[in-house]
């Protein structure tokens, strides 16, 4: 078991963080690439100024037609990315961790509120199984691959919610948290998880288009 | 519910799939992905999240009692989707499908735009399908008739050449009864101001080209407008996924105002029109922006008011509603100009629609839809439920549309939906409370 949780926890960290970077290196150069070599009309319209602005107003809550139409979905989402993201890095057992190897360290969330986060993210997952099912026409858009990206979203989340509770057998379940946390790693540059690297671009060249062509806010 | 189950006769579209096989299919579909798009289709199609966020933007979904199929997002899985997840190898009868959702269950309004967290284009999505569509000869029969038009007479409507001229000429004879020394200048080099139309001007509508003629007369415009060619400024080859075409009549149309060496164009009050030349037709031409400066006739009319070159004698009795049309509005912000020179023309209040300005509801019509002709009307007709119902919300009795396609799109919506409105261009509220100086 000790020998199982060392491998995960040390080189197969190492792993997915290289398949995370490089493979996400490796998205971004070949899109981009395949950007000039195909979608000069579209490239030739990109400007920074409409890019930042249409990405800052999309980060309002509510600011977009789009989040005022959709409000509950709008405070899940909201919700469920930012647990997502600062849980992970703000946890202190994963602090420790990384101090206990590297030296370094920073704030940290005391445990109570980590949790709390974690089972806003466990809910928000419920949520958007939820609407999966049963929401007429997110059923009908819903593909197999929506599915693996929240199973991969949820999994870490429900795996180390119930080791820190001591819940079942605890030397499992940590072992499985480690490795459901890495293969959300890897999984980023491979899955739909990748609108994390490309979601900044689409948003950025439609703000572009809108502002510099249309005159008009995309929002 | 479903594509199956609503499925429209088109000769267009079904002697087109008659003609075709899955290798065929697969063939071009592929050259299209491969050729033709890039990062941009790539990115769209796997970072959409499925969230149906886009949902409730369309008017399509709204108006059909929440049929899930009409999404954006799902109309863009049973076409490119489908096609990206088959690799291009579909039968002939989907293909038959996949043009009727591209061809007339989406007007390219853009409107999903504003809903969708990374910025999915849906109409990029659904003009590609279009593309594919024409590479494989599956175009509705009216659009594409108007497509060959294009071809063969660089005009939408089969007008001739000398049919043209003795039109402007027709109508200024007309007009000389009431401004005996109207003209209507044909060629004239360095003129300030080209006038462009839409062919339907000329063929059926040429009262629009009379009150054009007296109100940049009444203006003192010094105003030319092309003997040749080059004339009408509409793109159904745009909307039918011929793009070579397309390249061409943008080119024609600034290289007769080039000829002429003008100082701008100005075009009347139509929306797709001003699109091609603004942001589609303009690029595959290979030019960034346009070559020639391109003003629309609200930008104009608002200029023409606010510097006292056209006075009035009366007002407009409001309160009015209005149109914003997706292309000139959404896609190209004159929503404020728009609502001006309307304050200006207006006695009484402007009544807005609960969606307007960048967020307004398509009229239904536009995207080509409306010139799938007979077959698609009363689908395009049902469609409009949702607008007919803001428009009925307002309480008054004037619409006021700048657009060609709004106008035949909402002249079915306001009968159908029995809402008693009146549906006015700008140039019909000009030439009617206009001070003539002659008179
Ligand atoms: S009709 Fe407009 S809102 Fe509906 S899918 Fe097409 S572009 Fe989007
Ligand atoms: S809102 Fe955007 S990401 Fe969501 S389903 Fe629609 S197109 Fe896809």
């Amino acid at each position: 078991m000790y020998g199982i949780y060392n491998f995960v926890t040390g080189p197969l960290v190492w792993a997915s963080f290289a398949i995370f970077i490089f493979g996400s290196i490796y998205r971004l150069v070949s899109m981009y690439t395949l950007a000039k070599k195909k979608d000069a009309v579209s490239l030739a319209y990109m400007d920074w100024k409409f890019s930042f602005r249409s990405i800052f107003n999309w980060l309002i809550p509510f600011k977009a037609l789009g989040w005022k139409m959709n409000p509950v979905l709008t405070v899940v989402t909201y919700v469920f990315h930012i647990c997502l993201l600062a849980t992970p890095i703000l946890l202190s057992a994963h602090i420790i961790m990384i101090e206990e190897s590297w030296g370094v360290s920073w704030w940290s969330l005391s445990d109570s509120t980590a949790d709390v986060m974690t089972i806003l993210v466990i809910a928000a997952c419920a949520f958007f199984a939820g609407r999966r099912l049963y929401q007429k026409d997110v059923r009908f858009l819903t593909t197999g691959q929506d599915w693996l990206i929240l199973t991969i979203a949820a999994l870490p989340f429900i795996t180390g919610f119930l080791a820190y509770h001591q819940l079942f057998n605890y030397q499992v379940l940590i072992i499985a948290h480690v490795l459901a946390g890495n293969i959300m790693i890897a999984a980023i540059p491979f899955t739909r998880i990748s609108h994390m690297l490309f979601a900044v671009f689409t948003r950025a060249y439609i703000g572009s288009e809108f502002g510099g062509i249309r005159k008009a806010k995309d929002w | 519910m479903g594509i199956q189950d609503r499925l429209i006769e088109d000769v267009g579209l079904r002697e087109g799939v008659s003609r075709l096989t899955e290798d065929k299919i697969q063939k071009t579909v592929n050259a299209v992905f491969q050729g033709e798009t890039g990062a941009r289709l790539k990115a769209y199609a796997e970072i959409c999240l499925r969230c149906g966020m886009c949902t409730e933007a369309c008017h399509f979904y709204l108006s059909h009692d929440k049929d899930p199929t009409y999404a954006p997002a799902a109309k863009v899985k049973q076409t490119i989707g489908t096609l990206l997840a088959n690799g291009g190898r579909v039968s002939p009868d989907q293909i038959y499908n996949m043009a009727q959702i591209a061809y007339s269950e989406c007007n390219l309004c853009r409107r999903c735009v504003h809903f969708c967290p990374v910025g999915i284009d849906t109409a990029y999505m659904m003009i590609t399908m279009r593309r594919i569509c024409h590479k494989l000869g599956v175009t509705p029969q009216y659009i594409q008739d108007t497509a060959h038009s294009h071809s063969a007479t660089f005009n939408q409507m089969w007008v001739k050449d000398d049919e043209w001229t003795d039109t402007l000429q027709w109508q200024e004879e007309e007009a000389r009864d009431e401004f005996p020394d109207l003209r209507i200048p044909l060629d004239k080099e360095g003129a300030d101001v080209y006038y462009s139309v839409i062919a339907p001007e000329p063929k059926f509508r040429t009262q629009l080209i009379y009150q054009a003629a007296a109100i940049l007369h009444t203006a003192k415009i010094d105003w030319t407008m092309p003997a040749e060619p080059g004339w009408d400024n509409s793109d159904m080859c745009m909307f039918t996924g011929d793009f070579e075409m397309m390249g061409r009549l943008k080119r024609k149309h600034f290289e007769s105002a080039q000829k002429l060496k003008v100082k701008r164009i100005v075009m009347g009050e139509c929306g797709h029109a001003f699109r091609s030349i603004y942001d589609v037709g303009n690029r595959w031409a290979g030019w960034k922006h346009y070559p020639v400066p391109v003003v629309h006739s609200v930008e104009f009319f608002w200029e023409l008011l606010t510097q006292g070159k056209i006075k009035l004698v009366s007002k407009y009795p409001g309160p009015v509603t209005l149109q914003d049309p997706c292309n000139i509005v959404r896609g190209r912000g004159l929503g404020d100009k728009l609502r001006e020179v309307i304050r200006i023309l207006v006695d009484g209040e402007i009544v807005e629609t609960a969606s307007n300005r960048e967020h307004n509801l398509c009229c239904s019509a536009g995207g080509g839809v409306i010139n799938c002709g007979p077959p698609f009307k009363n689908a395009r007709v049902a469609a409009c439920k949702a607008k007919a119902d803001q428009l009925r919300a307002t309480g008054v009795k004037t619409i006021i549309a700048p657009c060609h396609n709004c106008h035949g799109g909402l002249d079915d919506t306001v009968h159908k939906y029995e809402l008693g409105m009146e549906i006015k261009f700008l140039g019909d509220i000009i030439y009617q409370c206009m001070e003539r100086p002659e008179a």
